[in-house]
């Protein structure tokens, strides 16, 4: 079963996030930049957007140091569970159970947290995680199981158990929750020497300038320990799994097993160690939603968090940097929720914006039917920021899925999924 | 040829097994005795009041595991009944407490608004898989999340009774004429007495004639072959002329429509309203692991929700004698997770029957036999 049917006609407007490597076509020249330039440029033009938004609107809080940061924290679950999604679809086993075995990440990251010590519950959480991707593994691999049905089935078990365990735990205080975790992370300054000038430069309230500063401030000036581990295992996997045999044979076993297997490649431990570290990974995102919000293990406090980093991955194209985009997306629309109604409310004017970005994409390709529809998207927004004081409060949690939601329908139909993915595969001769 | 009955029967009893076993591992582990928690469950959980509670939790959990199996059988993967039932329902109660008419055709009038609603908010991940070909699986999962908040939204805004104090959030009453009765006084009359504070639903009748339907549906309609082949294999009954993308469209439209029915067992009974005590959360994410552990078989589904639902109802008596109810959660979620191991595993010992069988039929060094088509092709 493949999550996303490649074979669709292309068209509309796919550019909303990074495009794919050797795009054709007007944007060709996009991809001649070199990566990193090409995603920092990407990093700005979303700033700017917001700040374009913040002088419209004056809601100041748009692009404060503080919404950042939430955004970053918030981003940074969504991220690891969508990493973790990554590793297993690039071994071609599609993980929807990430959101169970975060949920186990957050039940023992909190339990050790309160037993052993803050680090020991890292350890734990992450352990936690591990187990559920090894039990993924052990019924798509070993015994063949559909890879969707098995996801949710361990869905449905890790919320079971983190009930069962709560219940019985910490002297049944609560069946819903977890007591208060005790220690938290030493927090560092990762670039103490700019705090100072970068503080100065976000307080002259310069257009994007001090924008892009209360960013780089977020990222870096006390920041916990654990988001630098978190972000250091981006990069990290991005080099395991493009720049070392093992992930070539990884990711082999993603796109043609047959091929793969006939070489020597043992197709089976492959995709164990891969869909493993994927519950492992997803499991850390769970003990970050533990230690950097709630403090607590909570029951439910996933909330769809590993779906929707599973829907990060697909719109980063089973790749780290687009996957990145992704979450940073959601994670910033997340963290409305803990914003005042005026932030919320200047996001329709961000959203407008983007449509008159995609009117004057689709009026570059001349396509008039879509400019036309994009304009009216774009004023209708505006309308809407006009008319109103605020957004339905009821809706704003659900902001990351509305996201989701719109991003997967205008985006799906550039992506390539590994050719394997989702694939029950047996050894011949067996 | 599909593997032996007693083998088909065999998994999911391996699989409760397994799931005893492990449970009372945990529970060890903890620090609890299996022993007093498995004697409470079947020495209370069979007494008239937790059966009559199974009873009532387990038709809306059929239905919302036929409304999952409808999809299931063309590979269809509704994780979304889950926003639908709750839409459903709010709606069929708004709107059922807007009009007044006589019993039979208001009952039936709020049924069929709810199951438009449900069909209605399917039709997104249909219309968006078919043109745009997002997965339904992610595009449900999020659309469940936005029907909580458009629920919230609209129950708040537009929909709700005026606010009195000490009252929950919700919508008008239905008038009477738009309730389901009771059947204590049938079953009363039939020599089972029941007492008028344990109410028996009528929603099981419901279920009842829902499983009926799908059952007539998916195996006796050309619909219900299309359905099947495409999901037995896709290609060929695209080769065949089936339309796929008619097909995924209709098949969710089906399912939405039938996942707006499971929220109205309270809405149309003793709440008479909607509210979300009367109209709880999760049933549609309980009916995957119905249709999943049932094998979309209308029968399979009907022991499937009356298991889950009994392990519902004894949380009860094990909370009452101070045990940790929420075993019956590790008991669920490892049933579900080893019945479909268990049943892959049968699946394969069927195919190696006949794979073995085939070779006997056959005598060595002749030409190869044709493959028993009739049996291959006509899915299951």
């Amino acid at each position: 079963m493949s999550l996303i049917d490649t074979a669709q006609p292309l068209d509309g407007p796919a550019a909303l996030g990074a495009p794919a490597p050797g795009a054709r076509g007007p944007l060709a020249w996009l991809a001649r930049i070199p990566r990193p330039l090409r995603l920092a440029a990407y990093l700005v033009v979303g700033v700017a957007l917001l700040t374009m938004a913040r002088l419209y609107t004056g809601a100041g809080q748009l692009t404060a140091q503080g919404t950042f940061q939430s955004a970053l924290e918030l981003a940074l679950p969504i991220a690891l569970a969508g990493l973790g999604g990554l590793w297993a679809e690039r071994a071609g086993v599609v993980n929807i159970g990430l959101e169970g075995m975060m949920a186990l990440g957050t039940w023992f990251g909190a339990y050790g947290a309160i037993a052993y010590g803050p680090w020991t519950g890292v350890l734990l959480g992450v352990l936690g995680g591990a187990v559920g991707g090894l039990l993924h593994a052990l019924a798509t691999v070993t015994f063949g199981v559909d890879h969707i049905i098995s996801g949710v089935a361990i869905n449905l078990l890790g919320v079971g158990v983190t009930e069962f365990l709560t219940s019985v735990s910490w002297n049944g205080l609560s069946a819903k929750e977890s007591p208060t975790i005790p220690a938290t992370i030493t927090k560092v300054d990762l670039t103490p020497f700019l705090n100072g000038p970068l503080r100065d430069l976000s307080r002259q309230r310069r257009p994007v300038l001090s924008d892009l500063a209360n960013l780089w401030l977020a990222v870096t000036a006390n920041v916990s320990l654990l988001v630098v581990l978190a972000i250091a295992l981006f990069p990290l996997s991005w080099y395991l799994l493009w720049r070392t045999p093992m992930g070539l044979r990884l990711r082999a076993v993603g796109e043609d097993p047959e091929a793969a297997d006939s070489l020597g490649v043992k197709v089976y431990r492959m995709k164990y160690l891969a869909v493993t570290v994927s519950g492992a990974l997803s499991g850390l995102g769970g003990v970050l939603l533990v230690y950097l919000f709630s403090g607590k293990f909570q029951s439910g406090q996933t909330g769809g968090r590993g779906f929707i980093g599973l829907a990060a991955m697909i719109f980063g194209n089973w790749r780290p940097g687009g996957l990145i985009a992704g979450a940073g997306l959601f994670g910033f629309m997340d963290s409305m929720q803990s914003q005042v109604d005026e932030t919320s409310h200047a996001l329709l004017i961000v959203v407008s914006l983007v449509f008159v970005g995609c009117a004057a994409w689709t009026l570059h390709r001349r396509r008039w039917i879509s400019v036309g529809i994009f304009l009216a998207l774009a004023a209708g927004c505006w309308w809407w920021y006009e008319q109103t004081e605020e957004l339905p409060r009821e809706l704003i949690p659900y902001f990351p899925h509305i996201t989701t939601l719109l991003v997967l329908v205008f985006a799906s139909q550039r992506l390539r999924m590994p050719a394997a993915d989702g694939r029950v595969y047996r050894r011949s001769g067996r | 040829m599909k593997p032996r009955l007693s083998l088909q029967v065999a998994a999911p009893l391996l699989a409760i097994l397994v799931s005893v076993v492990v449970s009372s591992a945990m529970l060890i582990a903890t620090k609890n005795s299996p022993w007093d928690v498995f004697s409470v469950i079947a020495s209370k959980g069979f007494s008239k009041v937790y059966l009559v509670e199974t009873f009532n939790r387990a038709a809306p959990y059929y239905i919302a595991g036929v409304a999952v199996a409808i999809g299931f059988k063309m590979n269809l993967f509704n994780i979304g009944t889950e926003g639908q039932y709750k839409l459903g329902a709010l709606i069929a109660a708004w709107a059922g407490a807007a009009v007044h008419l006589p019993a039979p055709v208001h009952v039936l009038f709020i049924m069929v608004v709810a199951m438009i609603t449900g069909a209605a908010w399917a039709a997104i991940p249909a219309v968006l898989k078919a043109t745009r070909g997002v997965s339904e699986v992610i595009s449900s999962i999020m659309l469940n999340g936005i029907a909580l908040g458009l629920g919230a939204f609209l129950l708040g805004q537009w929909l709700r009774m005026p606010a009195k104090s000490g009252f929950i959030v919700g919508t008008r009453p239905i008038d009477e004429s738009g309730r389901l009765p009771t059947l204590n006084g049938l079953l009363g009359s039939l020599g089972l007495d029941i007492t008028s504070a344990n109410r028996v639903q009528s929603f099981v009748l419901v279920a009842l004639v829902v499983g009926i339907v799908y059952h007539v549906v998916v195996w006796r309609t050309r619909f219900g072959y299309d359905l099947r082949a495409t999901g037995s294999n896709a290609e060929a009954a695209e080769a065949s002329g089936v339309n796929a993308k008619r097909m995924i469209i209709t098949a969710m439209l089906l399912s939405g429509a039938t996942a707006g029915l499971v929220g109205l067992n309270n809405v149309m009974g003793q709440a008479g309203r909607y509210t979300d005590i009367s109209v709880v959360n999760g049933i549609g994410f309980t009916g995957i692991a119905i249709a999943l552990l049932g094998r979309n078989h209308p029968v399979g589904i009907a022991f499937a929700a009356v298991l889950w639902a009994f392990m519902d109802a004894v949380q009860t008596p094990l909370s009452n004698a101070d045990l940790p109810k929420q075993v019956t959660s590790i008991l669920q979620g490892v049933t579900v997770l080893s019945v479909v191991i268990a049943y892959e595993v049968v699946r394969r010992i069927g195919l190696r029957q006949q794979a073995a069988s085939l070779k006997r039929e056959v005598p060595t060094g002749g030409a190869p036999p044709p493959p028993p088509m009739g049996s291959e092709v006509a899915p299951a």
